[in-house]
Order: C-alpha cells, then structure tokens, then sequence
C-alpha cells in the first residue's frame, strides 16, 4: 500500500465528480505529504469545495482514486472516511445552531487513532481546544446560532479536530470572517502544522495561502491548470493574475 | 362548572395517546425528513397487540407487561421497517416516499384484518387501576388519572434524553444537517433506524395504553394520523414540547365542545359535541394564521422537492390531436359498440370519473407542485353536495350534478387558502388532514348525511335515466373538464403557475403573487373534482363515508405517477389503466389493500427516482448509440 | 435628485448585526457599486431593498415612495427590477416564455385564463432578447443555457417592466473575466439609453474601477467609504478590509 501511495498522506489520482448531467472536475492529480499543508485555489466557481467534497465522499457520482492513509477510500461513504481520520471543515461551517459549543465539540468527538506507520496522531480534548482557541473558553454553554461568524469558524474547525484526525480538509477557512480571525486562523493553522497534521485548503485570498501554505495547485474549470510551491507562486504574478481575482 | 372541569380532565388523558404518536412522528421526520403515514397504524398495531396480550396472557403480567412488551415489539417492527424498506427510499423523490410510507398503512390494516378480523375488539380494565376516583363530584376512571400523568412523565424522560445523552444530541444534530453528522464520522443508517424505532416505540406505546380506554378497530389507524397531523402542524414540526401542547390544546377544545352540548340559541339548538372536528380545524386554523409554522416551530428550508427538469409545453401536435379525436369518437360511439357487453359503459364512467379526479389532481401537483393527499375532500363534497341536495330539497337531476363543483370550490377556497401557505410534506400532512376532516364531518353529522350508512336513492332522472345517456353525459362533463384544465395551462394563468413552482423567488420579484396564483389553481382543481363526485353519486344511486376516504386521494396520487407528473396526458392515460384494474382485478379479493399496497411499494422500490425519471435515464444513452 | 434613498437600514441575525445603520442614496441614472468582503452585509442589504427581508429598524425610499416593508411583487410594480446572484428562470419555459412571463405580469395579465400565453407579447419579448443579445436562443428551454447567457435572460427579464431602477446582486458572479466585462459593458448601455439608475454589488475590482459612477464600501455592517474610484483605491481602511494589502498577515507570519 505504502508504494501506491509513495508514502503521501493523501493521493488523488483521476478525480473527477458530476452534479447530474454536468461534469464539475476533470481528471485531479495531486498529492499530500504527512505534515504538509496544500492549498488548492482558484476562482469562485473553479471547482475547490467540490474537490474538497468528493474527497470527502460527499457527491454521489465521482470516479477516480484517492487513497489516504494507506487505504482506498473513494468508494466509501462520508462517516467511514471520517472514521479512517480525514477531518472535514465546510465553507459554510455548518455549526448545528440549536447545539452549545459543548454539545457541538461532543457530536465531532472520535477514538483517538494511529498514522499508517503506528505511530499515535495527536489527541484533541475539549480543555486542550480552548487553549487552543480562547474565544470559544469564555463560552461553552453559548447555542452556536448565537455565534459571530468568527467564533463560529472557530467552532467548526475544533469539532473537526475532536474526531482526531491525520488529516484536514478546510474549505475556505479566510471567507467571509473579520480580518483579525483570518489572522487566528493562519495562526491555528501552523500551530496544527507542528503538531504534526496534513492539511488540505482550498483559498482565493494569495496572501493568506502565502502565510500558511507549503504548496499549491491552481483549479480553473476543474482542471489543474498549475502546480508548485508557495514561493513559486508568489514570485509569479502571471499565474496570480489569470486564476485568481487579484 | 365542575363539568366543564371534569371534561377538561377527559380532554388531558385523551391528549397523552395523540402526544405520544405526534411525538415519534415528529422525531422521525427531523432526522430522516420522511412522514411515516404508517405511524397510525404502528400505533393501531399497538392497541391490537396489547389486546392480545391482555387478554391471553391476562392479569396483572398480561396488562401491564403486556404494554410494554407492545410498545417494545412495535419498536422493532419500525426498525424492520426501516431496514427493509426506507432505506431504500432516503433518496428518492418526497412524493414516492408519503407513497410508500402509505402503502405500508394498506399493507399493515390488511395483515390486521387478517391477523385479528374484523371486529372491534376492547380489552379488560386495567388490573390495579379499575376504580374511581372522586373529582368535583363525579367518578373519574384511575385509569384516565393515569394517562393524565404519563404523558408529562413521557415528555420530561424525552425532553431530557434529547437534551442530555450523546444519543440526543446527535438527534438534535442530524435534525438540522444530517450530512455533516455523517462527515463528522456518525453512522447515518443506524442513527437512522434507532430514531425510527424510538418514533415506533412511542406509537406502539401509545396504543397500547388505549386498549383499556376504547375498542380497537380498523379504522383507528387514519383517525390516529389524520389528528397526528393536525398536532404536529399545530405545534410546529420537530419540537416535542410544541406536539404536547398542541396534543393538550387540541383534546381540551374538544373537550369543551362536548362539555357545552346542545345549546339553545332562540329557537335554533346546535349540538357542539357534534362539532369537535369543525373544531379542531378551527384551532388549526387560527395557529397557522398566527403562526405558520406551528406554535414551537421554526421556519423551515425550502422543502418543496426539486422536480426533475421539465420541458416546456408545446400546443399538441398533429398526432395528439388526431390521436385524441379519435379515442373521442369511439368513446362516444362506445354505446353501440359495446351493446353486447352492458358492463363496458359502467366501467367506462368509472374510468371516467377518473379522469376527473387525476386530471384535476395533477393540475395542482403537476405544474403547480403541489402535492395533495387529500383530494378526495373535493371529491365528496361535489357527491355530497349533490346528493344532499337532491335527497333533502328533491332538486332536479342538473341542478344536483351544478351544486357538485360549487360546493367542491367553496372547499377548496377554504382549505386552499391555508394549503398554499406551506409546501413540501406539510401541504401534503395539511391536504390529508382537510380531507380526514371532510370525511368525519360527514361522518360525524349523522342527521344531515346519514353517518356511515350515506346517504342512498340518488338515480339518474330522465333522460339519463338509461345507461347509454347517462355515460355520454359523463363523457360531455369529463371532456369538458379536460379540455378546460388544459386551456388553463396553456393562457397566462398556467404559466404564472408553473413560475411559481420553478422559482417562487423570481416570479414575486416580477410582480406574480405566487399564492394567488396557487389558490386559485387549487380552487379550479377543486371544482373540477366535485363534477366528478358529482357523477359518482348519480352512477352509484348513493354515497357513503368510505368512498371518500384517504384511499380515494391516494389513487387518485397512484394515477397521475403511473401516467408520469410531467406530461398533460400522462394523468388520462394512469387513470385509464389503474380504474380499468381497480374495476377487474382488485375486486376479486378481499384484501385489496394489500394488493395495491404491494404495487405501490413495487412502483416506489423499482423506480426510486419515479418512472418519467427512470425512463429519462435510459433516453440519453439510446441518442449516445450510433 | 436622488432615485433610491436609504436611510439608517439595520439588521440582526440572532445577535450578529449583519447591517448596521447604514445610509446612501443612488442618484437618477447613476451606475453605482456595492462592494466589501463577504459577510460585509451586502446581500442583507439587497434583500431589505428588495423587500425579501425586513429591516429591524431605518427605511428605504424610491422616488419619495417609502418602500420599508413592501413585498418584492409590490417593489417591482413601483418600477424597481432585480436579478439574482444565484441564477433564476423558469426551467419549464423556452427563454422567450421567461421574458413574456414578465411581460404579462406587468401587463396586469396573469390570472387570464383563456387565450394561450405563448402569442402574448412575443414580439416585444424578442426585441428584449434582441437587445441582450439572445434572440437566437428563443425557443430553446431555458434551464439548457450556459451559465453567462442565463445571466443574460435574467437581465432581459429585469428590464421587462421598464424599470427605472436595477438593482444587481453580484452580476457577474462565476463567470469569466472577459464574459464579466462584456455583460456589464452591455448593462452600461442599455441602461444609459434608458435612464435607468443602477445598484450592483461586484467582486471583480477591475469591472467596478471601469464601469461604477461611484463606490459605496461596505465592511462588517457598516458603511466606511464612500466615493468614486480613486478615492476608493486609495482609502487605507478600505485597502486593510478588501483589498489585501498583506499586511494583515505580518504579525502572523511573525509569530513562525
């Protein structure tokens, strides 16, 4: 297994995904490495929630392959790859609004797990969370639709980590949030960089992927029009300019 | 004074039973977005088996262990349910799943029919709890003391199960996103079938405590869940402390009306006990005014189910026209053709009078999109309006068969109007729930419509007195009703409805008032089915209850899916072939229900996406061919 | 003279002011950009305009008509047209019904029940076809259209009631940077020819630095700048919120 996927945490191979009669990605290759963070970015519209979503086996008709982990998981349904590890934060945060911050957390609760190679993936708890984000400590019994939006990314991006996961899918984490928690969220970012999690972002803003990212693939029409480091892409206004609204 | 207390006592052990149904209906329908109109008859399925138990079993263990063995088992049999049947349909199309959900009620009532008989059924009191209490006077049951209780005690073990168990929270959970519970590493499936036999569990519970309160009987089963409705629409979808007022609410009004009786006002006496369905539509009425989404409810997301994509309407082509005149010509010369075979023309009204019911249906459900359960109320009040009023005023034959659509548009004027306000699986729990109305009224009202027996002796008067006039009057009638839906559809008012079905949003932003519209569409609707109750009456010298119960509106759903939603011929062609069935075979036994259940169930299970979406899906790949 | 007036508009979701008293006017035949970040507020303010949602507290006036908690068919009939960020037509109808549709509407012919839909207005529906651009498309359904012609139809629906007021909500939302610029070259035009003054919110800067009359900047619910293009440009608090200076992120890179 560990050759398929020439030890990256996440390995993308022929992705493509459809809603109905209209093919919405063609043919994806990329990759994750462990401790990586990867951004995929592009336009509205180019296709990055969707990738995120069939990664996440969420659209019902896609093909191709992903492994992650070591295993195949592209015909398996959401919970089962929740279970294998692979944390899923949405653009739209989807806080359940009828739920405290406590109750929320619970719901993304999981096992504690281990990476391919045994060794333990870091553990989430609750108290090691609000340290983590100070904002959501001062209000654990708050129900979530009584959140700023801010505070709401927060949430959403804690009760994915309660379920442990090897890796992170967040999509959008920048959009629509008050700049100071754009900043908590590169912040948070690298902090779970050094705990040692993967992490896959899909991102418009170039100077937020700058701040956090390793490496980027650039998606027009639900293609990969360009790959490469972060540093390449910043050098390379070129690229900015025809994929991104700059 | 005191009696209108110790009624308001009987109205609070009567409401405990309608919590607990409103209760599991309500949860199930939060996380897995399915009305189950079975859990009417899980609930009758729990008076049955307590009976059962009670009675063969007997004593205290038979009783009281019994109940709760019942409320176990029925548990189970909804996670069986689940398993084997509506798994299957989470995805398919909301219209196929109340469809579904709605043979298994056939199917169930035939299994009790087959199982127990057909006789009403009471249990023995309840051992331990057979005395009286003395209240303001008068001797209350212990037993209704006990029911009183239960229902709070009920609703505080769930209101903290929800609140405090991960099993609760994750109810609360996939009630508002059920996808991203699953992303987040919950198993949906079994969430899904616990929370079904928790619903279940609830109904059967319910049920079983009714077996020493009334007989248990075959009918209980769409009584239950027409009232189940109303209390949840009441209270408001999902919350469970809003389905226990609304139960309480709902139980005390009757109460009341009971209490008060027969009142003299100058010379006129009007007997309130008989008015506790007008009632309860009332309280309905007036919270959906105040509160369209019921007392504790929230505004909902879009529910109306995304149909599939739709072609615009072309006038017919040469073909259809040709094709229609001729089917026309030999309908209308159907009386010589068929000279030898008499039956022909009764069963050609019959298909006929179907044709009424399903074109008129699918003139809401189609490019309305609305879909109502309850069509058959416009149904029986054309039979009724004219059947009363040629039995009480002797009014002519034509004069009769006028008051039909009159009386149906009055109707479907009144309920439309709250119709249209909701949409999705509510307009359909509403439109059921009207109809459920409509028929115990007339139930209920036996001095006027002679209660279950009907009312009888309402022939044909020359010259449709012979059987050949009278089919080619209904042929006249049918055309003409066709034919006027179908120029409907086609002038402004057609398309402003079909605007508003495709996008509300941008037809109220063009100046379209969307409800309008649709009430209007409902009332036309409406009207059109009356004629054809109407004819019914004549063509059967009689009309009763039972012809213009549920299952009628349910056929009527039956024709329009066989002939498919997105055509205007569609609903005339299933309304032919399933009348034509329903006339020949089904007649030939007694369990019917089941047999239409079974194929119902085979339609929704063959075709999960619906038939024009099953064909659809064969169309691209024949063009893809060389 | 000023066409739209709003007036200490406020809203509030469950706590959050998504707008927070805020005041502008649009002038007669002006062509006026929205712009923020997203969560600024914009589409909340639209919609108080439109009368899909109702403001907690200020007004809204059109030509000295008070609008504040009118339904969006009584707005339209004042002569205030809208398109949608997310694409809306009638799937069951051709593109030449969905303008006719309109145009009955505005006619005061809806609830006619005799003659056929189809023959109403169809030549003044293809004469708005016509000016958008999409007369070819007529007879074909309208759910077949790609994305940047259904934007099209949508403005061609917009200006069935004559109106003198547009209001767009993201315009040019998806589409590609040269449909962008040829779209609202188009609305530029034809709403020039008519004298229509126009409210759209925009992402792409390069569209509202080329067509807008003026800018009106939006951040968190409130309103922070307001003036034309260069002024806009240059204003730092508007460069902190929208325009990404990069600056934002200093301190978090520092903290690596």
């Amino acid at each position: 297994m560990s050759d398929v996927t020439n030890g990256a945490m996440l390995k993308v191979e022929n992705l493509s995904a459809f809603y109905g009669a209209a093919r919405i990605l063609y043919d994806l290759n990329f990759e994750v490495g462990r401790g990586e963070v990867v951004a995929l970015m592009g336009r509205n519209g180019a296709g990055k929630s969707t990738t995120i979503k069939a990664l996440m086996g969420m659209i019902a008709q896609r093909q191709g392959a992903v492994h992650f982990n070591g295993r195949d998981i592209s015909r398996l349904k959401p919970f089962e790859i929740a279970r294998l590890g692979l944390g899923f934060t949405p653009e739209d945060r989807r806080i359940f609004v009828d739920l405290t911050v406590t109750e929320n957390l619970d719901i993304g609760r999981q096992p504690p797990r281990t990476f391919s190679d045994g060794t333990p993936a870091p553990t989430w708890s609750p108290e090691k969370l609000f340290a983590l984000f100070p904002n959501l400590a001062e209000m654990p019994n708050r129900p979530g639709g009584r959140m700023s939006g801010g505070e709401q990314q927060m949430l959403t991006v804690a009760r994915t980590l309660m379920g442990n996961p090897l890796l992170v899918l967040l999509d959008e984490p920048s959009e629509g949030v008050a700049p100071l928690i754009v900043e908590q969220m590169a912040n948070t970012i690298i902090e779970l960089k050094k705990e040692g999690l993967s992490i896959l972002l899909s991102e418009q803003n170039v100077h937020f992927a700058q701040l956090v990212s390793d490496r980027v693939y650039m998606l027009e029409k639900g293609q990969i029009r360009w790959q490469g480091t972060m540093p390449q892409l910043a050098e390379n206004v070129d690229v900015q300019r025809a994929y991104l609204t700059v | 004074m005191s009696s209108f207390l110790f009624q308001a006592l009987n109205g609070l052990s009567a409401a405990s039973g309608l919590f607990f149904v409103a209760a599991g209906l309500s949860l199930i329908f939060g996380v897995t977005r399915i009305v189950n109109i079975a859990h009417g008859s899980l609930y009758m399925v729990g008076t049955y088996i307590a009976y059962s138990f009670a009675t063969v079993v007997g004593g205290m263990l038979g009783f009281w262990g019994g109940i709760i063995a019942t409320a176990i088992i029925v548990g189970i049999i909804g996670a069986v349910i689940e398993v084997l049947l509506l798994r299957r349909i989470y995805r398919a199309p909301e219209l196929f799943q109340l469809l579904a959900t709605f043979a298994l009620v056939l199917v169930i009532n035939d299994a009790t029919l087959w199982l127990w008989g057909p006789e009403d059924l009471l249990g023995p009191r309840a051992p331990g709890l057979r005395g009286a209490v003395e209240v303001l006077g008068r001797q209350l049951p212990t037993y209704d003391l006990f029911l009183i209780f239960i229902g709070p005690a009920v609703l505080i073990v769930l209101h903290f199960a929800l609140a405090r168990t991960r099993f609760g929270r994750l109810v609360r959970a996939a009630t508002q996103d059920r996808e991203m519970v699953s992303a987040l590493g919950v198993n949906q499936a079994v969430l899904f079938t616990a929370v079904f036999a928790l619903g279940s569990f609830l109904s059967g519970l319910g049920g079983a405590l009714q077996v020493a309160r009334e007989p248990a009987n075959l009918a209980m089963d769409l009584t239950v869940i027409g009232d189940a409705f109303v209390v949840v629409v009441v209270g408001g979808m999902g919350s469970i402390t809003g389905a226990y007022l609304a139960a309480v609410l709902i139980a005390e009004v009757k109460a009341l009306c009971i209490a008060i009786g027969v009142v003299d006002f100058g010379g006129f006496s009007v007997n309130f006990s008989k008015m506790t369905l007008v009632a309860e539509f009332l309280v309905m009425a007036v919270v959906l005014i105040a509160r369209p989404y019921g007392l504790l409810g929230r505004e909902q997301g879009a529910v109306r189910s995304v149909a599939e994509p739709e072609e615009p309407i072309r006038p017919a082509t040469r073909g259809l026209k040709l094709a229609g005149v001729t089917v026309l010509a030999v309908l209308i010369y159907m009386p010589l053709i068929a000279q030898d075979s008499p039956y022909v023309l009764v069963l050609g009204v019959d298909v006929l009078i179907a044709v009424l019911f399903a074109a008129s249906l699918h003139f809401i459900m189609g490019p309305g999109g609305m879909h109502s359960f309850g069509h058959a109320a416009y149904f029986g009040l054309g039979a009724y309006g004219t059947a009363l009023l040629v039995k009480w005023l002797a009014a002519p034959m034509l004069l009769g068969l006028a008051a039909a659509p009159l009386l149906a548009l009055l109707g479907a004027l009144l309920f439309g109007w709250f119709a249209v306000r909701l949409s999705g699986v509510y307009l359909a729990m509403l439109t059921l729930a009207f109809a459920q109305i409509v028929w115990a009224a007339v139930f209920q009202w036996e001095g006027l419509t002679g209660g279950s027996n009907g009312v009888v002796g309402v022939w044909p008067t020359a010259p449709f007195d012979t059987r050949e006039t009278f089919y080619l009057l209904t042929l006249a009638l049918a055309v003409i009703g066709v034919l006027l839906l179908r120029r409907f559809l086609f002038a402004p008012f057609g398309y402003a409805m079909r605007a508003g079905r495709d996008s509300p949003l941008r037809a109220e932003a063009i100046g379209i008032d969307v409800k309008r519209v649709h009430w209007l569409a409902f009332a036309i609707a409406g009207a059109v089915c009356g004629v054809g109750g109407g004819i019914f009456a004549f063509a059967k010298g009689s009309i009763s209850p039972e012809t213009i119960g549920v299952g009628r509106s349910i056929d009527g759903l039956v024709m329009v899916l066989l002939g498919g939603i997105q055509t205007l011929t569609g609903p005339i062609v299933g309304a032919s072939v399933y009348a034509t069935l329903q006339d020949t075979i089904m007649r030939q036994t007694e369990f019917w229900r089941a047999m239409l259940g079974g194929i119902i169930l085979l339609l929704v299970l063959a075709f999960p996406s619906g038939i024009v979406g099953a064909l659809a899906k064969f169309a691209p790949r024949r063009k893809d061919q060389p | 003279m000023s066409d739209l007036s709003i007036r200490s508009l406020s809203k509030a979701f469950g706590g959050v002011r998504a707008v927070n008293e805020v005041s502008f006017e649009v002038k007669r035949g002006e062509f006026l950009a929205m712009i923020g970040p997203n969560g600024a507020g914009k589409s909340t303010c639209f919609n108080m305009i439109n009368g899909q949602l109702a403001p907690d507290s200020g007004s809204i006036w059109f030509e000295e008509k008070n609008l504040t908690g009118l339904v969006p068919r009584d707005i339209w009939r004042l002569g205030v047209g809208r398109t949608f960020q997310v694409t809306a037509t009638f799937g069951s109808m051709t593109v030449a019904e969905n303008v006719q549709m309109a145009l009955i509407s505005h006619a005061g012919e809806t609830f006619r029940l005799w003659k056929p839909a189809a023959s109403r207005h169809r030549e003044r529906a293809l004469d708005l076809l016509h000016q958008v651009g999409m007369h070819e498309a007529a007879d074909r359904p309208s759910r077949e259209l790609a994305y940047g012609d259904v934007k099209r139809i949508e403005l061609a629906i917009a200006l069935a009631n004559d109106p003198r007021l547009l209001l767009m909500d993201e315009p040019t939302a998806g589409m590609a940077p040269r449909e962008r610029n040829d779209l609202i070259a188009l609305v530029k035009r034809l709403v020039v020819e008519r004298g229509i003054s126009v409210l759209f919110t925009e992402h792409s800067m390069d569209v509202v630095f080329a067509f807008a009359d003026r800018i009106i900047v939006l951040a968190r619910g409130k309103l922070i700048a307001d003036g034309n293009a260069k002024s806009i440009r240059d204003n730092p608090q508007v460069r902190e919120v929208y325009f990404g200076t990069g600056k934002t992120f200093a301190r978090a890179g520092a903290a690596t």
